[in-house]
């Protein structure tokens, strides 16, 4: 745990990096969280999706996983990983202010 | 009434039906297949070690006398009337029901896979029918670049997929081709396997054994015509042969019910075992949507769990028992040997020992003689203790009793 400053707020953040409140979160912090995911600037369907994500997470203490917004008409699989090239679960979850998506056994 | 005569149905149904009072309690199980599987035992069918006749036995040989058995498919589950309707057109009522539906693979699921290459050189090991096209193809497979790809997690047995590269390894050795046979393990997560120390150790002996392990891959599509796999952000792997672990999901009978999340597992307290949405329904096994192993050893652990708390529910007292995410699984590793490891929710596997009284100790998290009989032992073991709900010489709560943390 650690906390930094960051688009003049102070943000907790775990050890990789992800905010472990998502109250703390604004669109000031996640450009600059976009930024050093290597994503040059976001766009309104990138924030239609996080705040979806945002949402969900605030109803089920849980990011939706890939397959959900993709079910739920959110955002096909395919623009996710065009969205947030590399791991795009983690990757917008950590841009969306959100804790790290549960893993599975 | 008990939906699902799988492993952990059949379990609960042995263990419930020896303990509950005939006057008090009536027992119904339902499924819609008559032939139990020793799904474990699907591993070794492509390898020629086990036949399809080693694996299946009739469900009936594991119903005790007097419960009510229907072979059936469900149509609905309607869990705010406390009622079940069946495909045969009956409708049944209970009290409490224990949903054991399980899970199983949609390759349906992903473009591409079930085209006009499905069980030509596309094969999967998790359905008999998979298991037996391969033993057939590999008898006469003379080489090439042999694929196993793991599509999406969360999956049943997530260390079968390993056991099948080791197998494989071996195999073609005793073949006399394994020079002509590249192996190559795609998988969506970030190593050999979900949790780091045992992720490392998997990933040596892949190294170890010539075999390439491509991570964080994850299947979008596949190409059957020009013998592709192609990412979501658009890498491709090619093969000549895809040994595929397809995208595992509940029954659908849990989607029409609208009780399920959105690969059709229910929502299940992780200790109690008793669905989220409603009070007297339980879940155990695949069914359930917990971070923990989709196994038998798991289900069997979960049975103990279960049992305990069905009968408290049913006293309308407080679940007291709590299941750990205990799971324990030997794996095969070729060359007969094995591997063991054992774990829960908060520990991952861990090198050591395992003490097991009158066979123990085994060897945690390496390879030994001793572990693959362990392995082959166990098939005897479900038959005749597991299923019928006996006590089996394992805590059903994770010991941390040889561990080297």
């Amino acid at each position: 745990m650690s906390t930094r400053e960051i688009a003049g707020q102070t943000i907790d953040l775990t050890d990789e990096g992800f905010m472990t409140d998502y109250t703390q979160w604004n669109k000031e912090i996640a450009e600059i969280l976009a930024k050093e995911e290597g994503i040059e600037s976001l766009t309104d369907r990138h924030y239609e999706v996080m705040e979806f994500m945002r949402k969900e997470y605030e109803e089920n203490g849980t990011a939706p996983s890939i397959r959900k917004l993709n079910k739920l008409n959110v955002v096909p699989t395919k623009e996710l990983y065009q969205l947030f090239p590399g791991g795009p679960a983690k990757k917008a979850a950590k841009i969306a202010g959100l804790t790290k998506p549960q893993g599975c056994i | 009434m008990i939906l699902g005569a799988g492993t952990a149905g059949t379990m609960m149904l042995n263990k419930l039906e020896a303990e509950l009072s005939k006057d008090e309690w009536h027992i119904t199980i339902v499924d819609q297949f008559e032939t139990h599987y020793y799904q474990p035992g699907f591993l070794f069918i492509p390898f020629g070690i086990y036949t399809k006749r080693d694996v299946m036995k009739p469900k009936r040989e594991f119903f005790p006398p007097g419960v009510d058995v229907i072979f059936s498919g469900i149509d609905l589950i309607e869990p705010d009337s406390n009622r079940v309707k069946l495909s045969n057109g009956k409708t049944l009522n209970y009290d409490f029901l224990i949903v054991a539906t399980g899970s199983k693979v949609n390759p349906g699921e992903t473009e591409g896979l079930t085209g006009e290459f499905w069980q030509k050189n596309i094969f999967d090991f998790y359905t008999i029918e998979g298991a037996c096209n391969l033993s057939h193809f590999l008898k006469y497979w003379e080489g090439g670049k042999m694929v196993l790809n793991i599509i999406e997690m969360p999956i049943k047995c997530p260390v079968a997929p390993l056991e099948f590269v080791f197998l494989a390894d071996w195999w073609f050795t005793e073949q006399g081709i394994r020079d002509k046979v590249d192996i190559e393990f795609v998988t969506p997560l970030p190593g050999a396997f979900t949790k780091p120390k045992a992720s490392q150790i998997f990933g040596d002996f892949l190294e170890k054994k010539n075999i390439r392990l491509i991570p964080e891959f994850n299947t979008g599509r596949v190409d059957g015509e020009r013998k592709k796999i192609i990412s979501w952000d658009e890498k491709e792997i090619d093969y000549d042969l895809l040994v595929t672990i397809p995208t595992n999901m509940g029954d659908s009978v849990i989607e029409r019910s609208g009780m399920g999340d959105e690969l059709n597992f229910i929502p299940t307290d992780p200790f109690t075992l008793q669905s989220k949405a409603h009070e007297n329904v339980f879940v155990i096994g695949d069914a359930t949507d917990l971070p923990s192993s989709k196994a038998g050893s798991v289900a069997h652990f979960q049975a103990d769990i279960l049992f305990e708390n069905i009968l408290s529910a049913m006293d309308n007292r407080p679940l007291r028992a709590k299941f750990d995410g205990h799971a324990n699984c030997y794996i095969e590793s070729g060359f007969g040997k094995g591997i063991l490891i054992d774990f829960n929710y908060d520990t991952e596997p861990l090198p050591g020992k395992f003490p097991l009284p009158g066979v123990g100790p085994f060897s945690l998290l390496e390879e030994t003689k001793m572990n693959h009989y362990g392995k082959m032992m166990f098939r005897w073991m479900y038959w005749n203790l597991l299923l019928k709900g006996a006590e089996l010489p394992i805590e059903s709560q994770m010991m941390m009793a040889g561990k080297r943390v």
